[in-house]
């Protein structure tokens, strides 16, 4: 076992477990009160709460699912560390990359 | 002394369900789903890391229908139409349940791992799941 990777699965869960509570509340939110594009849009373009808010969560997210997904690949493929530790890199850091790209294109003025 | 012509067949015990082919013996259907693999918390365990993997899979698929929103408002609402479809929106709320889920067996591994042991886990592990399925069904109850 990794220590490191272990310290900053656990870390990015006890980050994200709030995180994820809000993110419910806000799908039950805008569920209620609009799901078009424009009203979506209206809610967070320009704000910059929302904007720290999810991008903080992406990486959090990033972070947590690259480090799962090694996991996974380690114990249910015939991959071995390093390979699995690749594809969730690699995995990593396009969910950052998209994710980051989101956060831009829902949250920027 | 004559050495033994026939392996001895193990004792069709749960303890020895190692290797359902062993040789010399029939399978042994119980060996195919061994005794841990009944048991709530184990299950729980494998809803936890299924539910990972299922959200791990849906987020880039999530941030790139998002990014539609660079192309403007109009190229957004395209997709958002889509999403009113009966189908998807079965699916979102499986996506609740999925993401509600993972997050309320992660916080029972947290509290395993760093609180005092807790006895009723059979009990937690059943109110997360619980819990996490009302929350779809509200989900898709005021979508529907």
């Amino acid at each position: 076992m990794n220590v490191s990777l272990y310290v900053w699965q656990r870390g990015t869960a006890i980050v994200m477990a709030p995180m994820v509570a809000v993110h419910l509340v806000a799908i039950f939110y805008a569920a209620g009160h609009g799901m078009t594009a424009a009203e979506i849009l209206s809610r967070t373009r320009g704000s910059i709460g929302w904007a720290a808010f999810y991008g903080l969560f992406v990486v959090a997210a990033s972070v947590h699912a690259a480090i799962g997904l090694s996991n996974v690949l380690g114990e249910w493929t015939p991959l071995r560390r390093r390979g699995a530790g690749m594809i969730a890199v690699v995995f990593g850091v396009i969910l950052f990359a998209f994710g980051m790209r989101a956060v831009g294109a829902v949250t920027w003025p | 002394m004559t050495a033994p012509t026939t392996k001895p067949m193990p004792a069709d015990t749960h303890e020895s369900a190692g290797d359902p082919w062993q040789s010399g013996a029939r399978l042994r259907w119980s060996a195919l789903r061994p005794e841990h693999r009944k048991h709530l918390l184990w299950l729980a365990a494998l809803l936890h890391r299924l539910s990972g993997l299922g959200l791990a899979l849906f987020l880039p698929l999530h941030f790139i229908a998002l990014g539609l929103a660079l192309d403007g408002e109009a190229r957004l609402d395209g997709f958002l139409r889509w999403t009113e479809a009966p189908l998807v929106k079965l699916s979102e709320g499986v996506l609740v349940f999925l993401l509600s889920a993972h997050a309320l067996s992660g916080l029972r591994v947290l509290a395993i791992e760093n609180l005092a042991w807790h006895g009723h886990q059979k009990w937690l592990a059943l109110a997360a799941i619980i819990f996490a399925a009302a929350l779809a069904v509200l989900f898709l109850a005021n979508t529907l």
